[in-house]
């Protein structure tokens, strides 16, 4: 398998406080991979780093072998290649269901408007928006924004997507809709990079797990080995206080 | 005109004398104040981009010095234009300019420069605070799909700043309509100038400035029930359509906002 991501050495600081610490790890083409932790252990800025929504203070973020950190490398091209759900989706909220899956594939991809629109409705139905195209974002459920938010970053056809705790904003009765979008999309063989609370859906759905705490990676491995035989004892202690919640 | 007329008989009799004035000057007034507005909206939009250009570590040193420079020189300008009284900047521009250059303006483009300028300097500061109160989720969602700065301003951020501050942009419109009777001071023949020719026709100063005042009144009016109706029309209706339904897929349900459904 070839790796689509590979993070070297990766270290972000915000002032003094050093919230990422050397992450190594790698994500390979059509591979699941959830990224657990508790609060405040870096796994949204991890993401963020990917994304380049926050930039790394060392280390390499190697795409395809590349790394994307050199200046020569356009950062909008590989943003675009790299898709991004985020917790509060952020849909744009001037413009409507339609528009906000089209602009990017214009404006970045320079499709042309047509096209846009008939890959733009194949994904709004994919995650079963397609009815609810002439909306603007305030005139829609929680549940229903996420997925409209996911069906925009599938609109650029991306070649990874990020989760940023996707369903942590969602009242508990839409979490659901939006678990079961994510979960037909990792069997479609999408290559998918998930920060999550949702153990449930890290135990059925990830091909790796990787637990994170105060900065660093803990432990790595498939979900059968860290949920039930953990090695480390802090992942060891994490799941239990999660898992008694549950 | 006999001395025991009453006071509606003489306001009456001035604005019949002179309504051609009035509505002249109130022409002249509203033509100063919808340009200036107009010019000192698309500065005050121009200035607000240039200063919310984000500087980080992929900027060069070149462009983070031309912003730097770019910076003082537009603070100083809105100090300056905001900093100061509109009557005393006509003075200064319109008799500086023909002492020092020997060109004399012609009182109604000068107005509209002024006007412009001040208004620009007010919304500078306003289209800033409007980008400024656009959350970051939208900068950023518009980025990780890797657009870039400009096209997130033009296709995202600006829309909606854009319709959040016009209230504020309303607002200072009238501010204009009413604040170009200090530019009676450089003889423009706006509505202010106009009454006082024509109260010195009559020594009738309160019946002639309460016409003026009624006039002030139509306009500022009118203009913010205009710029009102603007406002609910870029909202976009309250009501959107489903296509389809699970069991008629050619069916439209209506959806009005607050969950009334109309089928």
């Amino acid at each position: 398998m070839s790796n689509i991501l590979e993070i070297k050495h990766l270290r972000k600081t915000f002032g003094t406080n050093e919230v990422l610490k050397d992450i190594n790890f790698s994500v390979s083409k059509g591979e699941v991979v959830c990224i657990i932790g508790a609060s405040g252990s870096g796994k949204s800025t991890l993401l963020r780093c990917i994304n380049l929504l926050e930039y790394p203070t060392s280390g390499e973020i190697l795409y395809h072998g590349q790394n994307i950190l050199e200046l020569n490398v356009s950062n909008a091209v590989y943003r675009a290649k790299m898709g991004m759900v985020f917790q509060q989706f952020n849909l744009f909220n001037n413009l409507t269901v339609l528009d906000n899956c089209v602009v990017g594939q214009v404006k970045v991809l320079k499709r042309d408007k047509k096209t846009a629109r008939k890959i733009a409705m194949e994904y709004l139905d994919l995650v079963g928006m397609s009815q609810f195209i002439n909306a603007k974002p305030h005139q829609i459920s929680g549940g229903q924004k996420q997925r409209v938010a996911i069906a925009r970053a599938l609109s650029m056809e991306p070649e990874a997507l990020l989760f940023d705790e996707p369903t942590s904003a969602l009242d508990p009765e839409m979490v659901g809709e939006v678990l079961k979008v994510m979960k037909n999309l990792a069997q479609s063989g999408l290559t998918m990079l998930v920060v999550t609370h949702e153990m449930g859906f890290a135990r059925d759905v990830a091909n790796r797990v990787v637990f994170m705490d105060e900065g660093v990676i803990v432990e790595e491995d498939v979900p059968e080995v860290i949920f039930n035989n953990p090695r480390n004892e802090r992942t060891r202690t994490f799941l239990k206080r999660i898992l008694e919640k549950e | 005109m006999s001395a025991d007329a009453s006071f509606f008989q003489w306001v009456a009799f001035i604005w019949e004398q002179n309504w051609p004035l009035f509505l002249r000057g109130a022409g002249n007034t509203i033509l100063i104040a919808l340009t200036g507005t107009i010019i000192g909206f698309l500065i005050g939009i121009v200035i607000g981009i240039i200063r919310t250009i984000p500087v980080d570590h992929n900027t060069s040193l070149l462009k983070r010095i031309i912003l730097k420079i770019a910076d003082v020189l537009l603070l100083c300008y809105i100090e300056v234009f905001r900093g100061t009284p509109m009557m005393v900047q006509a003075m200064v521009i319109f008799y500086g300019i023909a002492m020092i250059y020997g060109i004399h303006l012609n009182p109604i483009p000068a107005g509209i420069v002024i006007v412009s300028i001040n208004t620009g300097a007010y919304m500078a500061e306003i289209v800033r605070g409007g980008i400024l109160s656009i959350d970051k989720g939208q900068f950023e969602a518009a980025h990780a799909i890797g657009m870039t700065h400009a096209q997130t301003m033009s296709s995202i951020i600006l829309p909606q700043a854009i319709r959040n501050i016009l209230p504020a942009t309303s607002n200072e419109f009238v501010i204009n309509i009413k604040d170009t009777c200090v530019l009676s001071v450089i003889s423009i023949s706006e509505l202010f100038f106009n009454s006082k020719s024509a109260a010195g026709a009559n020594f009738r100063y309160f019946e002639t400035f309460l016409i003026t005042c009624i006039i002030y009144l139509i306009m500022t009016f009118t203009i913010t029930r205009i710029l009102r109706w603007f406002e609910k029309k870029l909202d976009g209706p309250s009501v959107y359509t489903i296509h389809g339904s699970q069991t008629v897929p050619e069916a439209e349900i209506r959806i009005v906002d607050g969950g009334k459904l109309h089928v």
